[in-house]
């Protein structure tokens, strides 16, 4: 896979009071995953070309994509297929990269979201929103133990998750 | 055409805004997340605010909105930097959105967002490149200290 093809379009930098190996935990075990990330769990074969998935709390399928980067615990980048919203399944799979540095007494986690295609930012409204939520819960419950409470996060996203998939139905498939 | 480049930053913190705001505008606070600067005002638009560091005056800004506990903003022209051409920059303006929301149960606190949005950068400024370094870093240990009593330790 060529990796230069993805081009960066959203990135969210967080200091977390941790390890980086407590990190990489959090991020590839689903037991953990489904305390932050909006209830979901995730399944991963830890190594290149394994299966990635995240499962809704009602076991719907959300995410799907495979292991492209498997340096535990510096680096993982997986590929991404939204399954959930059926307008966005046909979209060219994007790629999301987590670089873990250690700088003594706290880790800096990097995330990435980068793109093959140009993209409306209308399309790329919902990782905006959502990472900062995902990775600020993410730090919470590394550093207290506890996720943050749980609030109503979609109350104000509902336009959004419209104007992003009227946008998806603009592309055409990549099948084939 | 060029825009000017604009600096965006959303963290979700588990407090309410009545803290959030303490914790922005009181230097007891400040010193521990903002590698110890002091920042003085008295907060109303129009006024002076100083950061001080180790006694020395490293910005001298003033307050352009303040309305408690939900909206903050001011100029930014950091004077510390040996480099003249930095010191030279035009102010450029932070500003801080506090939005509240209330827990699904009963049991549970708040959670606050806090937008922090820093523009009125010039086309090629030198200082833009270091405040996307810096704010992550300071904004992380805001979060920490206000969820934990203890700010983080950063060893750089």
């Amino acid at each position: 896979m060529d990796l230069t093809l993805f081009k960066p379009k959203t990135v969210y930098v967080t200091y977390i009071a941790t390890t980086p190996e407590e990190v990489w935990q959090a991020l590839t075990t689903g037991d953990l995953t489904r305390k932050y990330f909006f209830g979901r769990r995730i399944e991963m074969e830890t190594k290149p070309d394994g299966a990635f998935r995240l499962w809704q709390p009602d076991g719907t399928l959300d995410v799907e994509g495979k292991v492209v980067i498997c340096d535990p615990p510096r680096k993982l980048a997986v590929t991404w297929r939204v399954m959930w919203i059926e307008e966005m399944r046909k979209l060219p799979e994007c790629l999301v990269t987590y670089q873990i540095d250690d700088l003594g007494k706290v880790v800096r986690l990097t995330m990435t979201e980068s793109h093959q295609i140009e993209l409306d930012d209308k399309m790329l409204e919902g990782g905006r929103r959502g990472w900062p939520v995902i990775l600020n819960n993410l730090k919470t419950l590394l550093e207290t133990g506890e996720p943050m409470p749980d609030f109503d996060f979609m109350s104000d996203a509902k336009q959004s998750l419209d104007e992003m998939k009227e946008a998806a139905r603009k592309y055409p498939g990549d099948e084939g | 055409m060029q825009t000017p480049p604009k600096f965006v930053y959303v963290t979700l913190i588990a407090t309410t805004p009545e803290k959030l705001w303490a914790a922005l505008t009181d230097p007891k606070f400040t010193v521990q997340y903002w590698g110890g600067t002091s920042l003085e005002s008295d907060w109303k638009p129009g006024s002076r605010i100083v950061f001080r560091w180790r006694d020395k005056i490293v910005h001298d800004d003033t307050i352009l909105k303040s309305e408690p506990p939900r909206l903050l903003s001011y100029s930014f022209h950091p004077l510390q930097f040996e480099d003249e051409a930095i010191r030279a920059e035009q102010p450029s303006r932070v500003t801080f959105e506090i939005e509240e929301f209330t827990g699904k149960s009963a049991q549970q606190g708040p959670v606050v967002k806090l937008t922090v949005t820093h523009d009125e950068f010039p086309l090629e400024s030198k200082i833009f490149p270091m405040i996307c370094n810096g704010w992550p870093g300071i904004l992380s240990s805001l979060k920490t200290l206000l969820e934990t009593g203890r700010a983080i330790e950063f060893e750089w």
